[in-house]
């Protein structure tokens, strides 16, 4: 019996930080969610709809931590394009919003987007047809992200492109797509994007009970993807991806066709991303170009490494102390933003290689040794 | 050919087509011989890193491999765990495996395994997990992920661990073992994964005198049930374990023989020990004779 205990918490305690992240997130966004609807609007305890909507956001932004995480800090490929597949999830989710939209627009035409009558065309372009559908518009928004990162790491990993180079080429990748995006020919909105949106599966966007379920949604997706996350990383496939991070040859050697393990965890990733893209469209209410740019894809990045790599909960941590940063950084000082997030990177790799969840370690060990002292003495 | 013949030779019933026939074939030593090396030829940039060689091990038989640096021994290991491509010759495995149109996952899975030169250990991970890993389960993707350890697994770990006497050792991340200790962790997990053919490339190096004796008596008692393959420099070490010593010069077989031959062996002698060695002996021998 001791045996056995002792092989649940010494050989496998990867999963111990599940339970209370599931219970806190969840109960922090109903009781958000609660203290919107129920609550009158000058209660003390009252969130406001403008909370709510930037909660919503960075639940987003930490699903999409999660995703860099799970490449990067369990398999140590270093993508800094994963923006490109998060816009590509919010692109769907805007296609679909768009075309709800209906007569509704400025120029009235009950089938074609504003934008397209504002270009002249007659009517909608192919990858267009069956977006009206919520159930299509959502399969593509995981399925097209799921297939450029299949094509991608398929060609690349087999190929044996790693380290320096892999990360250039996805930043390429983000930034071609950045560049075909802006082109308002390719159909979808040029730089302005996808905007004015009205509303979604019938609900009212602007409504606060559509932005308080939104939020409640993506919360619980975010718990799902966590616990499916760490149920699949301490899986013996999880211990192969941490295998082949630390020698890709000897897991090759073994008899690992460990491309293959890359390129499925990889598409993975960018299915979250996706994921995390078609949710974040209809609570910020737009998408454009700008979400490609290589800028964001670093940030992302920046989340995971102060965070801490290599634990799913210090992705989601990073991401959201990041994002709450930046939200009362930009605010007071807005041209400075960018040289603090620059230094908390510079301090990070220095002082916290393994960002915020290593520190809490460090502290947690150290107790740990004074308290065995003290019981020794 | 009329026809009917090559319908017949297509529909031959004591053949099945090639791509119908199990990949995973059993590795065919009906002539006692698992590993057949011909005329392989590797060059680097001109260097001739492996020049026509040729050989031959036997089923279960324990083999060193020594030779000067630059010799062509590790060359030769990473040709047969298709690390490397050759420019020309064959390696078979058994009778009935082309190792040269493998990959070196598939070459591991047909059981073949391969022990560097520097330990490579899966740092962050436990011993146990190490192990884990490395037994010998279905290795694609779907299959490891819903895979669950057996208690036929857990067993075989057990045993395993024994083996290499790290059973104390077995929840501690394998990156916080001594030197030694992560080159028996690297041996058992080759032997987890229940190889017909084991490569070893210097088992001993940076091991005290006592660990050293415990490898070789690992060793020795692996060979039979398995086939051993060791490059090694210590010639102690390779004296205490060999029976047959291949010596690579220059990308071929310069002698084979049991370990007095070899150091009889006038090439070994003269290519070992320079030719100054070689000219003092002969000196030495002349000066005897005058």
């Amino acid at each position: 019996m001791t045996r056995l205990t002792a092989w649940f918490t010494e050989g496998r305690s990867t999963g111990k930080h599940t339970l209370p992240f599931v219970v806190i997130l969840l109960g922090v966004t109903i009781l958000a969610s609660a203290a919107n609807l129920f609550l009158p609007a000058d209660s003390i305890f009252y969130v406001s709809t403008y909370t709510i909507t930037l909660l919503g956001k960075y639940l987003c932004y930490a699903m999409l931590a999660l995703a860099v995480d799970i490449i990067w800090g369990y398999c140590g490929i270093l993508s800094l394009g994963h923006g490109a597949f998060f816009a590509l999830g919010g692109y769907a989710m805007g296609m679909y919003l768009m075309r709800q939209i209906g007569d509704r627009g400025v120029y009235g035409n009950p089938i074609l987007p504003d934008f397209m009558v504002f270009l002249d065309w007659k009517e909608l372009p192919w990858f267009w047809l069956g977006m009206d559908q919520f159930w299509f518009a959502m399969l593509m928004a995981v399925f097209i992200p799921g297939l450029l990162a299949f094509v991608f790491g398929w060609l690349a990993f087999r190929s044996r492109v790693t380290g320096v180079y892999l990360s250039i080429m996805t930043q390429a990748l983000t930034y071609a797509l950045l560049l075909a995006f802006f082109r308002n020919e390719m159909g979808f909105g040029g730089n302005n994007g996808l905007t004015d949106f009205k509303e979604i599966l019938g609900f009212s966007l602007q409504a606060d009970s559509t932005r308080v379920a939104l939020f409640l949604i993506t919360a619980i997706l975010l718990a799902v993807i966590f616990v499916i996350s760490q149920k699949i990383l301490s899986s013996r496939f999880g211990k192969v991806v941490l295998a082949i991070r630390d020698s890709e040859s000897r897991s090759r050697f073994i008899g690992y066709r460990t491309d293959r393990y890359k390129v499925w965890l990889f598409v993975y990733s960018a299915v979250i991303a996706g994921i995390a893209g078609a949710l974040y469209v209809p609570q910020v209410g737009i998408i454009n170009p700008g979400e490609f740019s290589p800028i964001n894809s670093i940030e992302m990045v920046i989340w995971v490494a102060v965070g801490g790599r290599g634990t799913l909960i210090g992705a989601v941590i990073g991401a959201l102390l990041v994002n709450y940063a930046k939200t009362r950084f930009t605010a007071i000082m807005p041209d400075a933003w960018l040289f603090a997030l620059g230094a908390m990177f510079v301090l990070v790799t220095l002082y916290l290689p393994k960002g915020l969840m290593g520190l809490y370690g460090q502290l947690k060990a150290k107790r740990n040794s004074v308290t065995k002292k003290e019981s020794q003495a | 050919m009329s026809t009917l013949d090559s319908t017949r030779e297509f529909f031959r019933r004591d053949q099945v087509w090639p791509f119908l026939a199990p990949e995973q074939a059993a590795v065919n030593v009906d002539n006692q011989m698992i590993l057949y090396v011909e005329d392989l030829n590797l060059s680097f940039d001109g260097f001739k890193a492996l020049n026509n060689l040729n050989l031959y091990i036997n089923d279960g038989e324990l083999r060193c491999l020594i030779g000067a640096n630059g010799a062509g021994k590790t060359t030769l290991m990473d040709v047969i765990t298709g690390k490397t491509q050759c420019d020309s010759g064959t390696v078979f495995f058994g009778q009935n495996h082309n190792l040269l149109n493998k990959d070196e996952a598939e070459i591991a899975q047909l059981g073949i395994g391969r022990k560097f030169q520097k330990p490579t250990v899966f740092e962050e991970q436990t011993v146990f997990d190490n192990l884990e890993l490395s037994l010998k389960t279905d290795k694609r993707v779907l299959p490891t992920l819903f895979s669950r350890l057996t208690p036929t697994q857990i067993d075989r770990i057990d045993e395993v661990l024994k083996t290499i006497g790290l059973a104390k050792q077995r929840f501690m991340l394998a990156g916080s073992l001594s030197h030694g200790q992560k080159q028996w962790l690297e041996i058992g997990m080759l032997l987890a994964a229940d190889p017909r053919l084991l490569l070893i490339d210097e088992p001993v190096a940076g091991m005290t005198a006592q660990e050293t004796e415990r490898t070789a008596e690992l060793l020795t008692s692996l060979a039979g049930e398995r086939t051993v393959i060791v490059v090694e420099h210590d010639m102690e070490f390779v004296r205490s374990i060999a029976r047959t010593v291949t010596v690579l010069h220059q990308g071929s077989v310069l002698a084979e023989g049991t370990m007095d031959q070899i150091q009889s062996n006038k090439d070994v002698i003269e290519v070992y020990l320079g030719e100054e060695a070689a000219s003092e002996k002969a000196q030495t021998i002349a000066g005897a004779t005058a």
